[in-house]
């Protein structure tokens, strides 16, 4: 394009210079996350002796299987994370299964059968996607004692799912604006009711929403710290107070390899969703803040 | 609008076909039905708790609730009492600090990658991969990473620079700043992602025509493309404050607060005096003073979101 040969050699420059940018911005990222996978795979004999960035000489997995089904955390029985990754996927599964559910009916309801103060409904629901939890921390917990499931797992999974409702509910409502309304009058003119023209018209159509609606809810609980602390006794802590737990109760030595083993199994049901499906990730990210 | 929608909807149900009074009633009631268990949900579980709490912050509840009122006993011991100021300052650094940068990198990164790069895919997913995990997995790395016996001073060190300093992490004066360290690198990437979508959504036929009136780059950039990005900034703005003001997991992983009280924040203040010093009437109070903070942001953003789809219709 240019015939000049110092604009072309500063072009060059300039591209070389765009591409190092990004190369160290890249490595910015990901170092924390390959330290992780190395020092898992070394012995605690070589992180004593040697350094901080330094090749494993050879494939340990130990730490591995201290941090899943060894080491002692807090004063509990059962030993490693392996418990409390079992209770964070009896937590998540049922809380994203039942908040994208309901979040579906509502945002059904919000975009095609409105009715005098739906509106002001979903605007007063909308401020939950903003309430700092530490607002509603204690009644929630004396409600939960009433209710009599309180430091359980079914407990977690109701807590999860009432302050969920409102990014689900929110996905789905701004994904069904979109729909053409003509779809479920002429669904009504062949005699479809209320709940065939969702589960044959609406819920067909929404493959991309459920997938970044369970997306979001699935990292959101499984990442919840919050109500995992406050809201479990021992037997139901998910998988983060495990980890951290790990982290801060261990006597003795530092064991970093056990360290970064459990931190990538507590992070490894999120990358793999990420790794899969980042693309619905991101818009499941982006949509309460750009309108999409 | 939304109730002439409903009224030909029913009308066109009823047309049709003229079944039995109950279906119609049915059919009428079924939409707010569906929608009564989230309705009780929120009212109860979202503002009749914060209203809950509210009342507790002027009773004198310890390890239990309490109904005995006291006024405004509790916001006037909060604001004498040393540490909730330690966590306030905390709270204004930090979420400073964290805005700005996590800005700036995200701007520049989207810039950067809007170049027509050629790996965008893989950069971008590698720049946005920390937001997936957990604050605890990310509080945990950097705690390694941070510690001067262990991390990155010793690192340096034993490249032979024996003098290098890198102790923020065990220095009263420094701890808030590793969790700057951990939360940039978190989150930027994610502010990355709001500025490529808004980059992508600027109209080329202006920037068409001020190349072709000879505006430099650098000028198309300064001048009319990053002003356009404002609503993203605001958004992008209200985001990474509402992240920083409910940071509570990064902080307890990576410094616990410590060393001392050096790096608290108004979340862990809360949770301590809520469920472990038994000051539940103290913790409502600092939940209340949390929770207006964000209303304080948020009523600006959401008075010009409506504002602004007003407009669009």
């Amino acid at each position: 394009m240019n015939t000049n040969p110092n604009r072309r050699y500063a072009d060059i420059t300039g591209r070389a210079l765009l591409y190092a940018a990004l190369g160290i911005m890249a490595i910015y990222y990901l170092l924390p996350l390959a330290l992780m996978i190395v020092t898992s795979f070394r012995s605690m004999d070589e992180i004593r002796m040697g350094q901080l960035i330094d090749w494993p000489t050879q494939l340990n997995l130990d730490a591995w299987r201290i941090a899943w089904s060894e080491a002692q955390i807090g004063a509990r029985s059962e030993r490693g994370l392996q418990p409390y990754f079992i209770n964070s996927m009896l937590i998540t599964l049922p809380a994203v299964a039942i908040s994208t559910l309901i979040g579906a009916v509502n945002g059904y309801v919000l975009s095609f059968w409105r009715f005098r103060g739906s509106n002001l409904f979903f605007g007063l629901l909308l401020f939950g996607c903003f309430l700092p939890f530490q607002a509603i921390l204690l009644p929630h917990a004396n409600v939960l004692g009433r209710m009599g499931i309180s430091g359980s797992i079914t407990g977690l999974i109701f807590t999860h799912v009432v302050y969920g409702l409102a990014f689900t509910t929110l996905f789905f409502r701004n994904y069904y604006v979109t729909l053409p309304g003509e779809l479920i009058k002429a669904a009504q003119l062949d005699g479809a009711g209320f709940w065939r023209i969702f589960w044959r018209i609406i819920l067909p159509l929404s493959t991309p929403i459920l997938t970044v609606c369970v997306i979001w809810q699935f990292t959101q609980v499984w990442n919840d710290f919050l109500f995992g602390v406050t809201f479990s006794d021992p037997s139901s802590q998910p998988v983060t107070v495990g980890l951290n737990n790990l982290v801060n109760s261990s006597t003795g030595e530092r064991r970093y390899n056990v360290d970064m083993a459990g931190a990538i199994i507590a992070a490894l049901p999120t990358l793999l969703v990420y790794v899969i499906a980042g693309k619905y990730f991101v818009r499941g990210l982006t949509a309460g803040s750009v309108k999409g | 609008m939304s109730e002439s929608k409903t009224a030909d909807l029913t009308s066109v149900a009823m047309t049709p076909r003229r079944n039995s009074r109950m279906g119609d009633t049915l059919a009428y009631w079924m939409p707010k039905l569906v929608l009564s268990p989230t309705l009780i949900i929120v009212l109860v579980f979202f503002y009749g708790f914060i209203l809950w709490t509210g009342y507790l912050s002027f009773t004198n509840s310890r390890m239990l609730p309490s109904y005995d009122f006291v006024g405004w006993a509790n916001y006037v011991r909060l604001f004498n009492n040393e540490r909730w100021f330690v966590s306030l300052r905390n709270l204004a650094v930090y979420s400073v600090l964290f805005i700005v940068i996590c800005l700036a990198i995200g701007l520049s990164l989207a810039i950067l990658l809007d170049q027509k790069i050629r790996a965008e895919g893989a950069l971008r997913t590698i720049y946005l991969y920390p937001m997936a995990l957990s604050f605890i997995v990310t509080g945990t790395v950097w705690k390694w990473m941070l510690n001067p016996q262990v991390g990155i001073e010793q690192f340096v060190r034993s490249l032979g620079w024996e003098t290098f300093r890198f102790d923020w992490l065990v220095d009263p004066n420094f701890s808030i700043y590793t969790i700057v360290v951990a939360a940039v690198w978190q989150s930027s990437g994610f502010v990355m992602a709001l500025f490529l979508a808004g980059l992508r959504g600027v109209d080329d036929s202006i920037i068409k025509a001020a190349q072709i009136d000879g505006a430099s780059r650098f000028m198309i950039y300064t001048r009319i493309i990053i002003p356009s990005l404002r609503p993203v900034f605001f958004s992008a703005f209200v985001m990474l404050a509402h992240i920083a003001i409910k940071s509570f997991d990064l902080a307890l992983a990576l410094t616990g607060g410590g060393p001392g009280v050096s790096s608290d924040l108004p979340a862990i203040f809360m949770y301590q005096m809520s469920f472990t010093r038994n000051q539940m009437g103290l913790g409502a109070a600092s939940a209340m003073i949390m929770l207006l903070t964000v209303v304080a942001i948020l009523v600006p953003y959401l008075y010009s979101e409506l504002r602004t789809k007003k407009h669009e219709h």
